[in-house]
């Protein structure tokens, strides 16, 4: 019953679905390495996603929608950055409030585009991969946002560990004091990395909307910005482990398409129910060990900034 | 001008007052520019949303009946959002009442037991409780995140409600359509204002808002609350434990909201749906902060959010999408975090800045 080709369509869709949770969660996870906790990307995702959607829709090209949301999700993104920052306003009610703001614009001004359908992009050949035998079935059939996600997270991982800007961010993130009294822009790093944030948070929700669905619905996202901040929790900020927790997801998220194949007699709507109570069982195992959280995560994460001269 | 914000040494009486106010002002200043925007008449729509939908009796108790619940629900998060326990599941507490106090009305329909509205408020006020206690027995026991835990709840509450409405707990009569059968009348919630829908559930609002301001000003159990929250370390050092903290936030808010979803289906609603709450978890977030996360104010801020809620349906006759409401409740809460910058810091002048402490 279990043949190669049903476990190569189930890899395909497992790829498809964790890509929007790799993007936002790498951007989220240079946010935390800077100092910050942004719950907001949820409501940068559906920005993303909607503001991707109108201008794929529109002109067909994919570039351009990623590069559309991105922005979108950076522009969004400033509002926390001017809360927390500039006006020292409690990190998880600012990230709160960019929810919000994120899923009411998107649906408001969403409303042209709501329910309609776009052609999905295309797999992305790759001279030989596909030639494999059993494999060449699976590279055959992703496409290049799927390949450019693992590519953003050995970029990031390269970036944070042998860069210069790597450890400017990083020292940032550990002790803001001590990286401040050695001339860091504080503000202005975190500036930078809340907007790298929102603009990955957009392209995963643009994702979402031009390829993986492809089309718009208002609150499309359904939980996914608050699964990628867990995921950088549970990846214990790094970025290798991030992308087999996003593999995970997607894995136990599409059980529920397959589920009835498997001849599983479970409702659809408690299969539903697999990738949250998943979150949550990761997160219980992750954090249970206080110790290893408290090594692992950047020292000044979440704690307001306010240098004293 | 170089401005700096000075953190001030006592909270800014004015501002306390003002912050809300001035942050509503600019809620309603973005909404003018924003039916101006999509070619609105911008008074003739802030008419329509702010002040049509209170200007009847009916609209009026329709105002007091949204208001309950995200006063409800609000004054519960302020507890925990007081004590730095960010319970954000409420949503999904609210469907677990929902869902307890429907199953109890269901069980007993058509049996005309007298007062089985008052089994199904409690059955749904457990309900909420028992859901709000898995992220307070995640966090105290493994040190899980709550905020996530909590948000996790919700959806996974809200697939519970839709197996349920579609199986289970279905009409049978209802020619497969997933809901339930209509609750029989002495499940319902009795009318406390005649000819309009406002039951008398609002009774509990002020003996709530009573009991919460006492607990919290007159009482060893708020007191430790907000110490926890003002100084998590002096806490400690006081040797008030944080566990306790985080379950009294969320048993209280999770009994609150479970509350409140028992009373929307047993009053306005009727009987259980897919979909019985218009955000009111979400919107109850935006209640805590706006009223400062004081008893009186959080109710006023309630009956303003309600017309947030009410005005989004109103101006839908305009042609304006509903998803206005979500849009001004967004606004208005970064209005609000966003002044409240004015009740903690002072703004100067840097060269005034430097006169001042020459001068201390």
């Amino acid at each position: 019953m279990i043949d190669g080709a049903l476990i190569v369509a189930m890899l395909v869709a497992a790829m498809r679905t964790a890509t929007p949770l790799i993007f936002a969660a790498l951007g989220e996870l240079i946010v935390e390495k800077a100092g910050c906790v942004n719950l907001g990307v949820e409501g940068m995702m559906l920005v993303g996603a909607v503001t991707g959607f109108a201008v794929g829709y529109t002109t067909g090209n994919f570039a351009l929608a990623f590069a559309v949301g991105a922005i979108a999700g950076a522009v969004l993104s400033m509002i926390y950055g001017v809360l927390v920052l500039h006006l020292h306003v409690n990190q998880y009610a600012a990230g709160l409030a960019l929810t919000i703001v994120g899923g009411g614009a998107s649906a408001f001004w969403g409303q042209a585009w709501q329910g309609l359908n776009m052609r999905g992009m295309g797999p992305l050949e790759i001279p030989g991969l596909s030639a494999l035998p059993t494999l060449g079935d699976l590279f055959s059939r992703l496409d290049a946002m799927v390949y450019l996600a693992l590519l953003a997270a050995a970029a990031i991982a390269y970036v944070l560990t042998r860069t210069r800007l790597g450890l400017i961010i990083r020292a940032v993130g550990e002790n803001h004091d001590s990286a401040h009294a050695l001339g860091v822009s504080v503000i202005g790093v975190r500036y930078g990395a809340i907007a790298f944030g929102g603009a990955m948070a957009g392209i995963g929700g643009a994702y979402l909307s031009c390829v993986m669905t492809p089309l718009w619905i208002e609150g499309m996202t359904a939980g996914r910005g608050w699964i990628a901040v867990a995921l950088v929790v549970f990846a214990t900020w790094r970025p290798a482990r991030l992308v087999l927790g996003a593999w995970l997801f997607g894995l136990v998220t599409i059980m529920q398409l397959h589920g009835q194949g498997f001849g599983l007699a479970v409702p659809s709507q408690i299969l539903a129910m697999l990738p949250y109570l998943v979150t949550i069982l990761v997160l219980v195992l992750i954090s249970r060990d206080a110790t290893r959280i408290r090594l692992n995560a950047p020292g000044s994460l979440g704690k307001p900034f306010q240098p004293t001269a | 001008m170089p401005l700096r914000l000075v953190p001030r040494t006592r909270p800014s009486r004015l501002a306390q007052y003002g912050a809300p106010v001035l942050a509503l002002v600019f809620t309603v200043a973005f909404g003018f520019v924003l039916f101006l925007s999509i070619g609105r008449d911008p008074w003739a729509a802030l008419h329509a949303y702010f002040v049509a939908p209170i200007s009847s009796a009916f609209g009026l108790s329709e105002l007091l009946l949204t208001a309950l619940p995200l006063a409800l629900i609000g004054l519960g998060l302020a507890i925990g959002f007081r004590a730095n326990v960010w319970n954000i599941g409420a949503e999904g507490q609210l469907l677990l009442g929902a869902i307890g106090g429907g199953a109890v009305a269901l069980a007993l329909w058509g049996e005309g037991v007298p007062g089985t509205f008052v089994l199904v408020c409690l059955t749904g006020a457990l309900a909420g409780m028992a859901w709000a206690a898995i992220p307070a027995f995640l966090k105290t026991r493994f040190n899980a995140n709550e905020i996530l835990t909590s948000l996790m709840l919700i959806y996974v509450a809200d697939h519970l409600l839709s197996w349920l409405v579609h199986g289970a707990l279905r009409n049978p009569q209802g020619f497969g359509f997933p809901e339930s059968r209509l609750f029989s009348p002495e499940a319902l919630m009795p009318i406390l204002w005649p000819g309009t829908r406002l039951h008398i559930g609002w009774l509990l609002l002020p003996v709530a808002a009573v009991a919460i301001w006492f607990m919290s000003r007159h009482t060893l159990a708020g007191y430790r609350l907000r110490v926890s929250g003002l100084s998590p370390n002096a806490a400690a050092y006081a040797g008030f434990s944080q566990p306790q903290s985080v379950w009294i936030s969320f048993l209280l808010t999770g009994a609150l909201a479970g509350l409140v979803g028992a009373m929307e289906v047993a009053g306005p609603v009727g009987q259980l749906l897919p979909e019985i709450s218009p955000g009111y978890g979400f919107a109850a977030i935006i209640v805590a902060f706006l009223g400062r996360l004081s008893p009186l104010g959080v109710v006023l801020a309630a009956h303003l959010l309600a017309l947030i809620l009410i005005g989004g349906e109103n101006v839908q006759l305009l042609g304006v999408p509903i998803a206005v409401a979500q849009l001004f409740q967004g606004v208005l809460l970064v209005a609000v975090l966003a002044s409240d910058v004015l009740v903690r810091y002072r703004i100067v002048r840097i060269g005034q800045l430097e006169t001042d402490e020459a001068a201390a």
